[in-house]
């Protein structure tokens, strides 16, 4: 049970980060068209280092978590949308 | 120091034959390293102003016999000659050092020490030469503006890369003339910057740019007492740098330059909105722009802003050529409107331009449009600061709400992305 749970947080939480993402960047695709484990950042969605900013800054107003490269996880948080989901999960503070 | 005179040396030892040195290193030191090893042998260092594989490939053809330093792990742009610096001052730890391995090099004044590049109109990139005395010169000069040429040994960190004119000048070169400490990281994320700040001694400077600047501000991080902040690269909305005083409790100071000219300007725009050049450059204005000359500028250079002298040595810049704005007989120009635009408090960045069909009014004026993020405002409200501002010709049609302005890596607006925006805003609602 409470696999399932988490579960269904994990997707509700996707679902909102995907539209914050395609909000914050102004992307015209829809916030269910980034799959959740293709590349955010270079191939994949396309990001560049200047929307990583945007959305470091819009996931630390909304969730209280401060992105740092310096743990050297910074390839693996922006590697896919799932990854960057569980990192909020990890360290949200609101 | 005595580690970083060996290693250059070590490295030396370890370059191939050939004249030019394609300097790729992310890391700081390992940059410095390789621009010290490359000054020692007689060598001219090639800063690309990216790692787009395009353009590493054009500055392979432009100099074939050039080296390719590079720190990456996996560094796939490609090129035919890498050498892995980290791997060249691994293997060298063994080697003996020679008794003349403490002691500074002597490098002429003239030596051709690097080549700049600019994105050409052809899309080629031009180069641009930078002797080492003239480097050195400016950024003496510019060390003492900045209160950097006293005893005092500073901590410099800088979120602009290395190989980028304004970093290798105000990171790079700023330490080596004189002595200071230079950050070999260079953070990303506005934790990891606040963070890496608080682990430097005082006195510390940060070099950085308007887009870092709006980033570390809006985050939330809760920033460390600085020095010294630097601006460079674009306009600082005024409240920006208000803030960025209050926030860091430290001196902002914004540098005018440009990668043909190195840097050759400076103001504290909380003060004053006068930039007072550095000494013995003069600049002239011509009908396209203004020839910048004289003190460090080895190639007389025309730039392409609109300026005011208002002294020997000071002037006021009144936005870029293209920017000029003429409206039923009203000058302005695009980078004073946005200037004005981005004063409204509630205004977090906006920009006007030339929308690309804005002669859709009924009396064929062409208007222009400004796109801005205010969450807090609204379209009147907005307008009705803005009237207080500027003419009214300048009003902009339309003026777009947008999430964000379409900046690309350097902070600058592309022209098309902006009017892919307004094309989109007109789609979108009825005419």
């Amino acid at each position: 049970m409470r696999h399932a749970a988490a579960a269904t947080n994990v997707e509700a939480l996707s679902a909102e980060v995907a539209g914050l993402i395609v909000q914050a960047l102004n992307l015209e695709i829809s916030p269910a068209e980034i799959e959740p484990d293709q590349p955010l950042y270079g191939e994949g969605l396309g990001l560049d280092s200047i929307d990583i900013l945007e959305i470091a800054l819009v996931v630390s107003k909304k969730y209280g978590v401060q992105l740092r490269a310096d743990s050297g996880e910074n390839t693996r948080i922006f590697g896919s949308l799932r990854a960057l989901v569980e990192y909020i999960i990890a360290h949200r503070t609101k | 120091m005595s580690q970083f005179l060996s290693d250059a040396r070590q490295l030396v030892r370890a370059l191939p034959q050939g004249t030019h040195v394609l300097n790729a290193c992310s890391d700081r030191y390992h940059f410095t390293v390789g621009l010290a090893a490359a000054l020692i042998s007689g060598r001219v260092s090639l800063l690309p102003s990216s790692q787009a594989p395009q353009l590493m490939q054009q500055l392979a053809a432009f100099a074939p016999d050039a080296i390719c330093l590079s720190d990456e792990a996996d560094d796939s742009n490609a090129l035919p000659r890498v050498l892995d610096l980290r791997g060249a001052l691994m293997n060298a730890k063994d080697a003996p050092a020679g008794p003349a391995a403490q002691e500074v090099p002597h490098i002429d004044a003239v030596q051709l020490a690097a080549y700049v590049f600019t994105s050409g109109s052809t899309g080629r990139p031009l180069p641009h030469r930078k002797s080492f005395g003239p480097l050195i010169g400016c950024v003496r000069e510019g060390a003492s503006r900045l209160g950097l040429a006293g005893v005092a040994r500073w901590a410099i960190l800088a979120t602009v890369p290395p190989q980028h004119m304004y970093g290798f000048e105000s990171s790079v070169l700023l330490a080596l003339a004189g002595g200071h400490a230079l950050c070999a990281e260079r953070p990303f994320y506005p934790a990891d910057i606040a963070a890496a700040l608080e682990r430097l001694p005082r006195p510390r400077a940060l070099v950085t740019t308007p887009v870092h600047l709006r980033a570390l501000l809006g985050s939330g991080v809760e920033l460390p007492a600085v020095d010294l902040v630097l601006c460079s690269t674009a306009p600082l909305a005024q409240q920006l740098a208000v803030e960025a005083e209050r926030r860091f409790d430290a001196r902002l100071l914004e540098i005018y330059g440009s990668t043909e000219t190195g840097q050759i300007a400076i103001r504290r725009p909380t003060h004053t909105a006068e930039w007072r050049l550095w000494s013995g450059v003069s600049l002239e204005l011509e009908a396209d722009g203004s020839r910048a000359r004289g003190g460090h500028i080895e190639q007389p250079t025309l730039l392409p802003d609109v300026l005011e002298m208002t002294g020997s040595e000071s002037f006021l810049l009144h936005g870029r050529v293209s920017d000029l704005v003429n409206i039923a007989g009203k000058r302005s120009s695009l980078a004073y409107l946005s200037y004005q635009l981005n004063s409204i408090p509630g205004v977090e960045d906006g920009a006007f331009f030339h929308a690309a069909e804005s002669s859709g009014s009924h009396t064929g004026v062409a208007r222009v449009a400004a796109c801005v993020v205010a969450p807090a405002l609204d379209a009147a409200r907005l307008l009705e600061a803005l009237r207080e501002r500027i003419d009214a010709v300048f009003l902009p049609r339309p003026l777009l709400f947008v999430a964000r302005l379409p900046r690309n890596d350097t902070g600058k607006l592309p022209l098309t992305a902006l009017e892919s925006l307004a094309a989109q805003a007109k789609s979108a609602t009825p005419a």
